[in-house]
């Protein structure tokens, strides 16, 4: 199949390919970029295991194709990381709180909770859950991922984390 | 001492033993997308492998033509069963002593069957071959219903059983017949049922649902030619079996097949067997000379490889007037599907199900199970439970409530009234266990207390008021539940796989710098075993869990082991940790003794090191001796610090906890809430408090979503309706209720640390907690038993078939 020509910036570097017009963004990103942080659960945009930032918007790349994202800019769990190279609070907030398991999910998850922290940066549990509800995690049963969101939210605030009572 | 000397607190708290809340090791690359899954594996000239499925349930396949396909740029070969039978491997063995087809061998048995298998360059291309490969079926009638196996007319599904009266398991009644298992005393039993005050009787259906890891099956299966080695890298939940599997039915010798499972995105069981996948990667790259890849979607994870549950359990239940139960008898249906690929012990066609008695004294019981053929998917797995324990503990914990509505009892009460007592422990059952440690009561009346059990009980009695004098159309459920879990597979008296009996394994090898790795044979799925494992070590010889580096799941690193499935890893690999631990720290003394210049009966254990009695500032720590250990041990001692221990438990362990779930029911819509749950655990000795709260979280949201809806559905035809997350219920944070966590901490007498496993409780004793409240707060209205599972609409038919609606 006739492949075309793709350019879009990934974790603020400059990126391009060649790719068939039916290439899923995600296998793009994992397989021509080498990015394997980016998984995939489904195909069919439930599990949220794929989610990527595509200009300022949660993405399930899996159910997108590589040449829609042309221009675009993307970030990925692996740009994550604090540009000083220190953990994103999300990253340090998912450990303190246990906030994973098998890990599968929690790229995707922490993809999906920085980017409903830019939009609500101090959500309430309930908004924490609808936000994340595009996610899905087989391990942890969310408790303690809406804990870790909580703690990384009071840490981007500058706040001291308190845990909500039982 | 200075004051710069540690204090015994600082001392203790610098290892992160047993009983620290340790943050995981494994956080640190899954947080940053650094996670090694087979998926992320690429090799040089890798192919990928995809499967022509049967759009049908059960029909002829009268020709597969693969020339077209083979016309398809990228795509190098399509394997058949006539390919593979020129390597015999058309069939393989299952783990349940039955055989299953690689690929379609004649006919299909299930939707989505495995027909033929399409090698490419990448996915794209090996998917345009499959749509191009033609398959000609000749369509039979299919037989779904499990009640209808038996019928004279049943279609016959396994044609290659023709005249086989007898299988693995004894004989065969039927041609859709595969076992009956039979346990207890009948007559006893009978008679127990005679002499009743008061039976109850209720078929209680579990139904068929899935374990649906968020990451599915795969591996990547590369042949060396010229070294005659096969290296696979695979989602195992037991790689050195697939191993010894995969040299017995590919006829390479063992030590030229190197199996790897690298990172596993969850497992609950679905990653346990031998799947069809497997065995053509590897053909693909034995006939292609490169690595073949194979990658299951989610529709084929849920439709082909391993279902769970799916057990049809006619209960009764003899008891006195005031509530004493006397008799139990259990018969049970089970559907195996198209071949009896259950992931059970060798010698178990039913797994452990005769824990059915529960935590109950039963004088005697009774139980009997019918494994029959259907056309659906091949199974029958431990989602997250140990071998059949959550069917028995739901039958058990519907009895009982069934039970306790019948004499007008509070469950609560009729379970405390016949609860196994403390000073009865090693208890036997009537069913076969020794039941190890246990106090049942204690449990229960903290359940109780902490949730205000009467207070509860008290709001349901207004509520129903209300409800009758047509105030309210909400109706509220208390499920009670009360379960003993059976986990640590298994002692090897009763318990192998093929042969191999079911220990574990754990070396542990200590460097001069006090640092070191250990190997053990079981493998994480998301259990933190990186963590906790060292936590054991670092109790057990005094060297910082931070130190300690944890590997599994290398074939040819780690000693060999049975995995991690069954709550087993804690049991089993536990007490190899701790027995090789043990090991090292008595070859320690000799070398502390030999420093110290004392006997070794003179040293004593101080946290991290040896001190001389009485002699409090004469010490070794143990990152010393770890020094001399390299450099001056004793004359006759070799030198080095390591231990291998393959640990043969002497018997299960038992776990048990008291569940409650608070929940309220609209009746006109069927939508329900969960008000509370409340989880008391007692798992033994908690080696990580934080690991187990997450372990109960997960454990819980999975039997809230099998309770709750979660089930493959199939129709009349037998196709697969719940084939994907769009119609399987797969919960989401906004679903899911908040969980209350507790425990009791009753050790095992047997167990090296006295832990027992927990990783699985939470769903045995979850599903009949979410149960019952249904069935709790619809008794009144007149119903005795709905079945699961208990989705919105259900609950709205079950409003209407009790006339709520009049």
């Amino acid at each position: 199949m006739a492949k075309t020509h793709v350019t879009m910036k990934v974790n603020g570097a400059e990126v391009e390919g060649l790719v068939e017009p039916r290439t899923l963004l995600v296998h793009f990103i994992r397989e021509n970029l080498g990015l394997t942080g980016t998984h995939i659960g489904c195909e069919t945009t439930h599990c949220g295991a794929c989610t990527v930032d595509i200009d300022g918007m949660s993405v399930k790349s899996c159910t997108m194709f590589a040449v829609q994202a042309q221009g675009s800019d993307i970030t990925t769990i692996e740009g994550m990381a604090n540009a000083d190279g220190s953990l994103h609070a999300l990253q340090e907030g998912f450990r303190m709180m246990h906030g994973l398991q098998c890990g599968f999910c929690t790229p995707g998850m922490i993809v999906r909770a920085q980017r409903l922290l830019k939009e609500n940066p101090s959500p309430t549990e309930e908004e924490i859950r609808m936000g994340i509800s595009g996610n899905i995690c087989r391990c942890t049963g969310y408790q303690n991922i809406v804990r870790a969101i909580q703690y990384a939210a009071a840490r981007i605030n500058g706040v001291e984390f308190k845990e909500a009572a039982e | 001492m200075n004051d710069m000397t540690p204090t015994r607190e600082q001392r203790e708290a610098k290892l992160e033993g047993m009983g620290c809340k340790r943050k995981r090791v494994e956080d640190i690359r899954f947080t940053q997308g650094k996670g090694n899954y087979v998926d992320d594996l690429k090799l040089p000239g890798m192919l990928h492998g995809d499967f022509v499925r049967s759009p049908h349930a059960h029909a002829r396949v009268k020709s597969i033509n693969g020339d077209e396909a083979l016309k398809v740029p990228g795509v190098l070969a399509v394997i058949t069963a006539e390919t593979l039978k020129t390597v015999n491997l058309a069939w393989m063995p299952t783990l349940a002593g039955d055989v299953q087809m690689v690929l379609a061998d004649g006919k299909v048995l299930f939707q989505n069957q495995e027909v033929a298998f399409v090698v490419a360059t990448d996915r794209y291309a090996a998917d345009d071959g499959i749509n191009k490969v033609v398959v000609e079926y000749e369509p039979l009638p299919p037989l779904i219903d499990p009640f209808k196996a038996m019928d004279k007319d049943a279609p016959v599904l396994r044609e290659d059983l023709a005249g086989k009266t007898t299988g693995a398991h004894g004989p065969r009644k039927h041609h859709n017949h595969i076992f009956e298992w039979t346990v207890g005393d009948k007559d006893l039993t009978d008679a127990a049922f005679r002499k009743a005050d008061v039976t109850i009787k209720e078929m209680i259906s579990y139904h068929r649902t899935h374990p649906s890891p968020l990451e599915t099956c795969q591996c990547v299966c590369s042949f060396d030619k010229i070294k005659g080695e096969l290296s696979i890298w695979g989602t195992f939940q037991a790689p050195h079996v697939i191993r010894t599997v995969v040299a017995l039915i590919a006829k390479i010798p063992e030590h030229k097949i190197h199996v790897i499972s690298p990172d596993i995105g969850g497992g609950f069981g679905n990653k346990v067997g031998a799947y069809p996948g497997y065995i053509c990667a590897a053909v693909a790259s034995i006939v292609t000379g490169k690595p073949v890849k194979w990658v299951e979607d989610r529709i084929e994870n849920l439709t082909a490889t391993s279902f769970a549950r799916d057990y049809h359990m006619t209960t009764e239940i003899a008891s006195t007037r005031e509530g004493k139960v006397t008799g139990l008898r259990v018969h049970v249906l089970a559907d195996h599907g198209a071949f009896d690929a259950c992931a059970d012990p060798s010698k178990w066609p039913a797994g452990f199900f005769n824990i059915v008695t529960g935590s109950y004294d039963f004088p005697t019981a009774h139980l009997s199970v019918d494994g029959i053929y259907t056309n659906k998917a091949p199974g029958g797995v431990a989602y997250r439970c140990s071998f059949r324990v959550t069917e028995a503990a739901y039958c058990i914990e519907r009895g009982m409530d069934i039970l306790a509505q019948k004499l007008g009892m509070d469950p609560a009460e009729l379970r405390l009234k016949n609860f196994i007592k403390p000073e009865q422990f090693p208890y036997h059952s009537a069913l076969g266990w020794e039941y190890d440690s246990g106090d049942y009561a204690t449990a229960m009346r903290k359940m109780m207390e902490s949730v205000d059990y009467a207070g509860l009980r008290k709001e349901q009695a207004e509520k129903r008021a209300a409800f009758k004098r047509g105030e309210t159309r909400e109706i509220m459920g208390l499920g009670v539940s009360f379960f003993t879990e059976i986990v640590g597979a298994g002692p090897s008296k009763n318990c192998d796989i093929l042969g191999i009996a079911m220990f574990d394994s754990c070396e542990i090898r200590l460097h001069p710098t006090g640092a070191g790795i250990a190997r053990v044979g079981t493998k994480s799925q998301g259990q933190g075993h990186e963590t906790t494992w060292a936590q054991i070590i670092a109790t057990e010889i005094g060297i910082p869990a931070d130190d300690i580096m944890v590997e599994e799941g290398n074939t040819d690193t780690a000693p060999y082991g049975l995995g991690t499935y069954g709550s087993r890893s804690t049991p089993v690999a536990g007490a190899a940790i701790a027995m090789a631990a043990r090991k090292i720290k008595a070859k320690a003394q000799m070398i502390a003794a030999y420093k110290l210049e004392v006997h070794e009966d003179d040293l004593e254990w101080d946290i991290d090191g040896f001190r001389v009695k009485g002699l409090p500032e004469k010490t070794m720590s143990m990152k010393d001796i770890c020094w001399a250990a390299y450099n001056s041990v004793p004359p006759g001692m070799e030198p080095g610090l390591e231990a291998v221990s393959y640990y043969d438990p002497p018997n299960m362990t038992y776990p048990f906890g008291a569940y409650i779930c608070v929940m309220n029911i609209d009746v006109d819509t069927g939508v329900y809430k969960i008000r509370r749950f409340y989880a008391l655990d007692d798992c033994g000795t908690r080696i990580n408090p934080m690991i187990i709260e997450g372990q109960v979280h997960g454990g819980l949201t999975e039997a809230f979503a099998i309770a709750m809806g979660q089930e493959i559905r199939y129709d009349d035809d037998g196709n697969v309706v719940t084939g994907s997350f769009m119609d399987f219920f797969m919960p989401t944070a906004v679903e899911t209720p908040h969980w209350e966590t507790d425990f009791t901490v009753t050790p095992s007498p047997h167990h090296p640390i006295g832990a027992k496993g927990v990783g699985e409780s939470p769903n045995v004793g979850g599903v009949p907690a979410f149960s019952n409240a249904v069935n709790d707060a619809f008794s009144f209205l007149g119903s005795t038993h709905i079945q699961m599972p208990h989705d919105f609409w259900r609950n709205w038919k079950a409003a209407k078939n009790l006339g709520v609606f009049a």
